[in-house]
């Protein structure tokens, strides 16, 4: 899809993609750009909001956004191509019934696609530190909870729509919740605060299952390898 | 010397505010920070402090401070009546807090948020850059209570009398007394999705008490009996979330604006219908529930 800009004030402009790919591209493109005038971007589904910092020329700015932005294809986005971010999850939520029956798959099913390809951060929102992983298994798509918990604990990993995240505090959510992790996800001591970045990849493993390797070969419990998303299958 | 002052009493609400979180959008924070900028700056520089200490944002006076050792202070923003021991002290300009008296400030007159800035700046931890209390995210210091004893960082500061002016004259308040507050602003991004958006810009829109730092919520009657224009959209479905810039006017189904202030989400799921200009956002902080308020369409 061609990306449009539109007007957002003074101090800010948003780049319309209108699919995820395209937009996680043009986010990418951006940031790899390293637009001295730029403060922020804020990428989401289908936009990017670039906010830009005082007394820019927003127009003469504007083009040269957009000229960086058109020039962004979904093929040529290889950023962060490194080892993902491995978290391990025990999946053992109380909606994997739910996921079940939504999905058609069985529970072993959903875990294996879960765990079977990496997923990327198309944007963070909700809550500080709230990454919406994308790229996953399609087959995993499903509708948010009829009713939303006024209480999800930290360390949740949820499904909807197409996006899975794992909740880096506890918050209220919609999510259908199929596991959970340990794995510190949001300390506002580190740098960045967020583990999750947009644009970061994202692999989960199943704990029970390295568990049971582990037992099966009568050893210590092994970190599990990290993929290359390039040439994982996606 | 220990430096500090001490709450006697707070009005609705007071908060720590400096210049907010930068650059922290990947991480899902705000940028928060003084909701009327130019007056929380021009108290740090009444004060000789450098721009970004922290001061005290407060909402509706209200707020009695003593001092623990001797300090320098100013205020600004909404112009409180207040009085250092009973006797009456300028808005506005810096003044000595001598160890031992109080300061009391009474309910502004016209405008909102008060700032209240000591030389050196308060002593706040610091929370992903900034000590500003985010509302909305739950980072940063909570509320100031009663009792709360506020560490003020040492300063080398120039004594009083030295630190350049000692007030401000001529230069543009963020509060005015006049009964309409007009606010500049550029349709988009989302202009598109209403039957007409310029109606956003006819008649005055009323500042509702829901308002708070993440937002100035309006209302008006939007019956089709109503004498001002309704925002009606001419594309229904649902948006998906995207990402809002200070000062964006969104519109959700109900048709009354949120105009969003420091404390805003950095995505929401209704269309934008404009953008308040960057100049006129400080203003926008200062408008007060029940006042008119108009908007001014720009290219």
């Amino acid at each position: 899809m061609t990306t449009r800009l539109l007007p957002a004030g003074d101090r800010a402009v948003l780049l319309h993609s209108g699919d995820l790919a395209t937009t996680m591209a043009v986010a990418a493109h951006l940031r790899q750009a390293r637009i001295s005038e730029i403060e922020d971007l804020i990428p989401a589904s289908e936009t990017v909001l670039v906010r830009l910092a005082a007394g820019v020329d927003i127009v003469e700015l504007g083009d040269r956004i957009l000229t960086v932005a058109t020039s962004a294809t979904v093929e040529a986005d290889d950023e962060g191509g490194g080892h993902p971010l491995v978290i391990p999850v025990r999946y053992d939520g109380p909606d994997l019934a739910d996921v079940s029956s939504a999905t058609g798959l069985s529970i072993q099913e959903i875990i294996q696609a879960h765990t079977g390809t990496p997923w990327r951060a198309a944007f963070v929102g909700f809550a500080p530190g709230f990454a919406y992983l994308a790229g996953g298994d399609r087959r995993l798509t499903v509708p948010r909870r009829a009713e939303s918990r006024s209480s999800v604990p930290a360390g949740s990993v949820g499904l909807a729509g197409e996006f899975s995240a794992v909740y880096p505090r506890q918050s209220p959510g919609g999510w259908q919740v199929i596991g959970f992790t340990q794995q510190v996800l949001w300390d506002i001591d580190a740098e960045p605060p967020a583990a999750i970045q947009p644009g970061s990849w994202v692999q989960f493993v199943d704990v029970d299952a390295a568990e049971q390797r582990t037992a099966a070969a009568g050893g210590r419990a092994t970190e599990a390898a990290p993929t290359d998303p390039r040439t994982s299958e996606a | 010397m220990n430096r500090s002052l001490t709450v006697v009493r707070t009005g609705p609400l007071a908060l720590l505010q400096d210049s907010g979180r930068i650059g922290h959008a990947a991480d899902g924070v705000g940028r928060s920070g003084a909701a009327d900028r130019a007056s929380y700056a021009l108290a740090n520089e009444l004060v000789g402090n450098s721009a970004g200490a922290t001061a005290i944002e407060c909402v509706l006076g209200g707020l009695v401070v003593r001092a623990e050792s001797d300090l320098v202070v100013a205020m600004t923003g909404a112009p409180a009546a207040a009085d250092i021991d009973g006797e009456s002290v300028e808005h506005a300009t810096r003044m000595r807090l001598a160890k031992g008296q109080s300061l009391r400030l009474r309910a502004p007159r016209c405008g909102l948020r008060t700032y209240l800035a000591v030389a050196g700046g308060f002593d706040a931890p610091v929370v992903l850059g900034s000590s500003s209390a985010d509302t909305l995210s739950k980072l940063g210091p909570p509320p100031i209570a009663k009792g709360d004893e506020l560490p003020i960082a040492n300063c080398d500061g120039p004594p009083i009398g030295q630190a350049g002016p000692s007030t401000v004259a001529g230069r543009p308040a963020t509060v005015s007394g006049e009964p309409i507050t007009s606010l500049r602003v550029r349709l988009g991004p989302r202009d598109d999705w209403f039957a007409d958006p310029a109606n956003l810009a006819v008649g005055e829109w009323r500042v509702s008490p829901h308002s708070n730092r993440v937002g100035v919520r309006l209302d008006r009657p939007v019956d089709p009996g109503a004498a001002e224009p309704a925002l009606d959209r001419t594309i229904t479905h649902e948006m998906p979330s995207e990402g809002l810039p200070l000062g964006a006017i969104q519109v959700p189904p109900s048709g009354q604006p949120v105009i969003f202030l420091a404390d805003h989400p950095l995505t929401g799921g209704y269309p934008v219908i404009a953008v308040v200009l960057d100049d006129d956002i400080d203003r926008a902080a200062q408008v007060r529930p029940g006042q008119l308020l108009r908007f001014l369409l720009t290219p």
